[in-house]
């Protein structure tokens, strides 16, 4: 196990600089489609990391959800509308709430760690509908952001959104490799297997679980916050109904947990197969979506991340 | 600093392809435009499908040429003919955003018609600012699009929704002056939140004795309804107010009348006009309704929508209902204010910027009836509207007593927000 | 007390109902382990076949009450061609996966029925009420009632003393107990086990169907009518305990007092009354409120 970056990593790594150094030849549109599975990818890099220790959460969207408000209250109700402090706030709101909570969680296993954090979304849900100040399930708009001043407009605020993105990602994927090479970060598969086993060695399954709800919740914020700049509108439907759960669920499975760059491709993936889908069927979409979900769970059980681990030697985390 | 040099030089490169892209439309080339509408999920079949054939219609028939009589004679949008691209309007904003870029960005749509939902509305506009693509909201009905915000690239040719309940609280009084208690059920979202608002703070502006009860707010797609009418029953209000649309309505009624709701309590229906077209004498006769504007039942007897009657019904064994009406009155702005910018070029098809200046502040007549862009400046539509009563007649369900309110009395002056407007009694 | 007596009768009839759509979920899940998310395509299915078969029996004019038994018959006809499909066709080849891949599974499944029902019917709405006003009215508390709603009841209070014969009182009930124990070790005894999962898996599928078809008569059968109904269910299986028929009984009991007394008396919190119990249950007794906590391997 060497201190040298996991080749996959350093790919992905590099990849993500071409992004930021390229962004402006991209598309717009594929822009706006990175920009999403960049903030997606960021909730599901915590759904995944979750998931190394066999919890699967049913509610992710909760922080998802706070994420976006945050940043989206700040924005438009504060006039403060720099993308960096609005993703700090999406992910100290987020990362507060999952530390609080995870005192309960942390408690919880299998489907009943699912269940308790779907009913505590579903609260939420709740909460946003009947909220008359913050638009209801209509939502609000943002204001054009700005960074660190600089006001952006048009093409030039969607680069920058982008760019944004990939720099948390590289920053994300690297915290969260050294991470998992930490003592405490390599319990996970350990408290998968068998919990009670790592208690008789003398570690707290129940402090390392709360540590990896709090970082999925803080992951959960940043990527919230993330989809409310790269969307430039919040609503409770597309980011806290059950749904949005479930699609995140899905998008950390078709990933996998053995690596920490199979999240962000998984999203890429997904979103891709939704506009093709919408393009090509616009009247029978669920069902080619649903046709091709299908199709990944059997053909590619282990997720994108068996096939990048298999690649490159080390065990990659 | 090589770095910043060489992407410098690729910015530099993209400006330049991009405005070497041809620029002007060519002659008789034909108009793509993007068309959203539910095409799944339960807003489907009450708005999206009928909105999308009425869509298919219009295109296919102005594609023809002459068979509109005038000043719909011309072929397509002044000669040139229409071409159509739907998708989806399901599955929330976020990916109704994404859908929006996919349309103008990848398959190149000149124009964008549809949006049902107020929040794909309000998520849309702003990308369509960016974009700088014309869009046309059709149908969908929050007043917050045009009193929150100012567009120059969207129009919205369909009245907001306030009107429907303004409207509808002044009829209530005409036909039950004596009105003391009211309670409502609405789906517990924005729309049903702000129908029942509008409607409250309207009664109370017209008469401020009444009494509101705590009203009912079961969720969107309930399908079931019998606690919720229990309560009704036993609250014995002396109307009951409800914005519930499509298959919640239908289920609504379908539970509600037998239980003698609707001979205990006057229930009136703000958007109750696509049910009762499907329902027929299902629903109880005397119940009043509206129908989103003067459509279908109130539309009146005029060549244009006796065409659209008659075609619709030939093409899709249906009779058209508010959505179809909307659609078709949303392709004959856009198509009058295109010819109208095209007269003005001097018969040259105009380009998008001129299309956008002969709109604002345009007046047209669609088989509805008139139809002005009074509202933010110029951007928004206001009509006039009718609501009526369930009449059953040989077996079918017909509007009776019907009461037209102008446009002015029903939607507020320009630069005021409806809910002050209505607070302040309708000045 | 005339209103309280109003909150206890609407509370039975939606615990009823949604006692009839937890019912199959739960033993799907306690038989199979699979959260069945197309469990409200089932439902939605079994309501569209209903809207069809009471629709031609009506037409033809045969004997009214005929359509109970059409009811009952479209139910069948679901649960019998789409069970085996789905368990021999998908499920099949996931067994021993994890729980969250078979759930996903039946996501995915979710997505493409729900079009399937779409280009099966088309977009426009069904209407069956022939069954609901066919028994009239009648007056409880003050209030009006209809009949059709009682029925309703009767069939959840059949579906749960039939299930609990089956499984209590029958050698292939217990032979089953012996399959949800322990897969294996019934294998090797010689119980055909693939067998029972395909039987439980009908049967499950069945009972989302009798929701379906029994709710079509009172409600504008249309597209979606299915989403909402996996949440629910989920809801009450979950605060019952995960595979336990009688926790599915009492949790439809408490959701539909709960929701009963929401409407009655604070109408604003009807949304989230549902998850609020939900949350409170699962604080208290995270398995909840039947199943035994699960034992931990060392």
């Amino acid at each position: 196990m060497s201190k040298r970056l996991d080749p996959a990593l350093a790919v992905f790594l590099a990849l993500l600089a071409a992004l930021i150094a390229f962004a402006a030849w991209l598309p717009a549109w594929a822009q706006s489609l990175l920009s999403i599975a960049l903030a997606t990818g960021m909730v599901v890099l915590g759904l995944t990391l979750l998931m190394r220790t066999g919890l699967v959460s049913f509610g992710q969207s909760l922080y998802l959800c706070l994420g976006a408000y945050a940043a989206g209250i700040l924005n438009s109700k504060y006039g403060v509308t720099d993308m960096i402090i609005a993703v700090g706030a999406g992910a100290l709101v987020a990362g507060v709430v999952a530390f609080l909570l995870g005192f309960l969680m942390a408690t919880y296993r299998h489907i009943f760690f699912a269940t308790l954090s779907l009913a505590f979304s579903m609260i939420l849900y709740g909460l946003l509908v009947k909220s008359a100040d913050l638009g209801s399930t209509d939502g609000f708009n943002l204001t054009a952001p700005t960074i660190m001043g600089i006001k952006l407009e048009g093409a030039l605020s969607q680069r920058y959104k982008l760019i944004l993105g990939a720099v948390l990602a590289a920053i994300a994927t690297i915290g969260l490799w050294r991470y998992l090479r930490t003592p405490l970060g390599r319990l996970a598969p350990a408290i998968r297997d068998n919990e009670l086993r790592v208690e008789y060695m003398g570690a707290s399954v129940r402090h390392a679980v709360h540590v990896k709800y709090t970082i999925a919740g803080l992951l959960g914020g940043i990527g919230g916050a993330l989809a409310a700049l790269a969307v430039g509108h919040i609503d409770p439907d597309s980011m806290a109904y059950w749904t949005v759960s479930g699609e995140l669920v899905f998008i950390a499975v078709l990933s996998g947990s053995a690596s920490v760059i199979a999240p962000f491709l998984a999203a890429a993936v997904f979103e891709t197969l939704r506009m093709l889908a919408h393009d090509y069927s616009p009247n029978t979409w669920q069902l080619s979506l649903g046709a091709a979900m299908l199709l990944l769970i059997l053909f590619l059980p282990g997720g994108l991340a068996s096939v990048l681990v298999r690649r490159s030697r080390e065990p990659a985390p | 600093m090589k770095l910043r040099q060489l992407y410098r030089a690729c910015c530099a490169l993209a400006i330049a392809l991009l405005s070497a892209a041809p620029a002007g439309a060519q002659d008789a080339a034909p108009i793509k435009i993007g068309i959203v509408v539910f095409l799944s999920g339960q807003a489907a079949a009450p708005f999206g499908v009928p909105a999308k054939n009425a869509a298919e219609l219009m295109a296919d028939s102005l594609n023809k040429g002459g068979v509109l009589g005038k000043p719909y004679d011309k072929k397509g949008f002044g000669g040139r003919p229409i071409e159509l691209v739907f998708v989806d309007e399901a599955g929330g904003t976020t990916k109704q955003v994404q859908e929006y870029r996919n349309l103008v960005q990848r398959q190149e749509v000149d124009m964008i018609i549809g949006y049902i939902g107020s929040g794909d509305c309000l998520a849309v506009g702003p990308v369509a600012e960016e974009l700088k693509r014309l869009t046309v909201f059709f149908d969908c009905g929050t007043p917050r699009i045009f009193e929150d915000a100012s567009y120059k690239y969207v129009f919205r040719t369909g009245p907001h929704g306030v009107m429907d309940n303004v409207a509808l609280a002044l009829y209530t009084l005409k036909r039950n002056p004596n009105v003391k208690t009211i309670i409502g059920i609405n789906q517990n979202y924005a729309w049903g939140q702000d129908s029942w608002n509008d409607f409250i703070e309207s009664m109370k502006a017209l008469k401020p004795d009444v009494k509101i009860l705590d009203p009912q707010w079961p969720k969107l797609g309930a399908g079931q309804y019998n606690a919720e009418i229990s309560a009704l029953l036993a609250a014995d209000a002396d109307v009951v107010h409800t914005s519930l649309w499509g298959g919640d309505l239908e289920s609504f009624i379908l539970q509600a009348a037998p239980r003698d709701l609707f001979k205990k309590s006057l229930v009136v229906l703000s958007a109750g006009e696509h049910v009762v077209d499907r329902l027929e004498t299902q629903v109880p006769q005397g119940t009043p309704f509206g129908a989103r504007g003067p459509h279908n039942y109130y539309a009146p007897d005029s060549e244009l929508n006796r065409w659209l009657r008659k075609s619709y019904q030939e093409r899709y064994k249906l009779t058209p209902i508010q959505a179809s009406y909307k659609m078709a009155q949303a392709f004959l702005g856009v198509k009058s204010a295109y010819e109208k910018a095209m007269d003005k070029n001097g018969g040259k098809h105009p380009d998008q910027d001129q299309i956008i200046a002969a709109f604002e502040h345009h007046a047209w007549e669609g088989p509805s009836g008139k139809v002005e862009m009074k509202l933010g400046k110029g951007h928004q539509a206001v009509q006039g509207t009718a609501i009526g009563t369930v009449k059953h007649e040989g077996g079918k369900a017909v509007a009776a007593d019907i009461e037209r309110y102008a446009a002015e009395k029903v939607n507020p002056p320009e630069g005021v927000k409806s809910l002050d407007w209505i607070k302040a009694g309708f000045k | 007390m005339q209103q309280f007596l109003a909150v206890l009768i609407d509370a039975v009839n939606y615990a009823s109902w949604l006692f009839i759509v937890a019912s199959g979920l739960t033993l799907i899940y306690g038989v199979m382990r699979i959260l069945n998310m197309a469990h409200g395509s089932l439902y939605a299915l079994g309501a569209y076949t209903a809207a069809s078969f009471v629709g031609f029996w009506s037409t033809h004019g045969y004997f009214p009450a005929g359509v109970f038994l059409m009811l009952i018959a479209a139910a069948v006809t679901v649960g019998v061609i789409m069970g085996p499909l789905i368990e021999r066709g998908l499920l099949r080849l996931l067994y021993g996966k994890d729980e969250i891949v078979l759930l996903l599974a039946t996501y995915a499944l979710f997505l493409i029925l729900e079009d399937v029902i779409k280009l099966g019917w088309g977009v426009d709405a069904y209407y069956v009420s022939q069954p609901y006003g066919l028994l009239g009215n009648v007056t409880l508390a003050g209030l009006s009632y209809p009949l059709y709603s009682f029925v309703v009841v009767g069939v959840a209070v059949a579906i749960g003393v039939g299930l609990s014969w089956v499984l209590n009182g029958t050698q292939r009930g217990k032979l089953l107990k012996a399959v949800i124990h322990d897969r294996e070790v019934s294998q090797t005894l010689g119980i055909n086990v693939s067998r029972y999962y395909m039987v439980t898996f009908t049967v499950g599928a069945i009972l989302a169907a009798i929701g379906g078809a029994f709710t079509a008569p009172q409600i504008s059968v249309s597209l979606g009518i299915g989403v909402e109904v996996i949440v629910l269910a989920f809801a009450v299986v979950v605060i019952g305990g995960l595979g336990s028929l009688p926790g599915a009984a009492l949790g439809a009991l408490i959701v539909g007092l709960a929701r009963s007394l929401a409407v009655h008396y604070w109408p604003a919190v009807e949304l989230f009354c549902v998850y609020f119990v939900m949350a409170l249950v699962l604080v208290f007794r995270p398995q909840g409120l039947f199943a035994a906590p699960e034992l931990r391997k060392i």
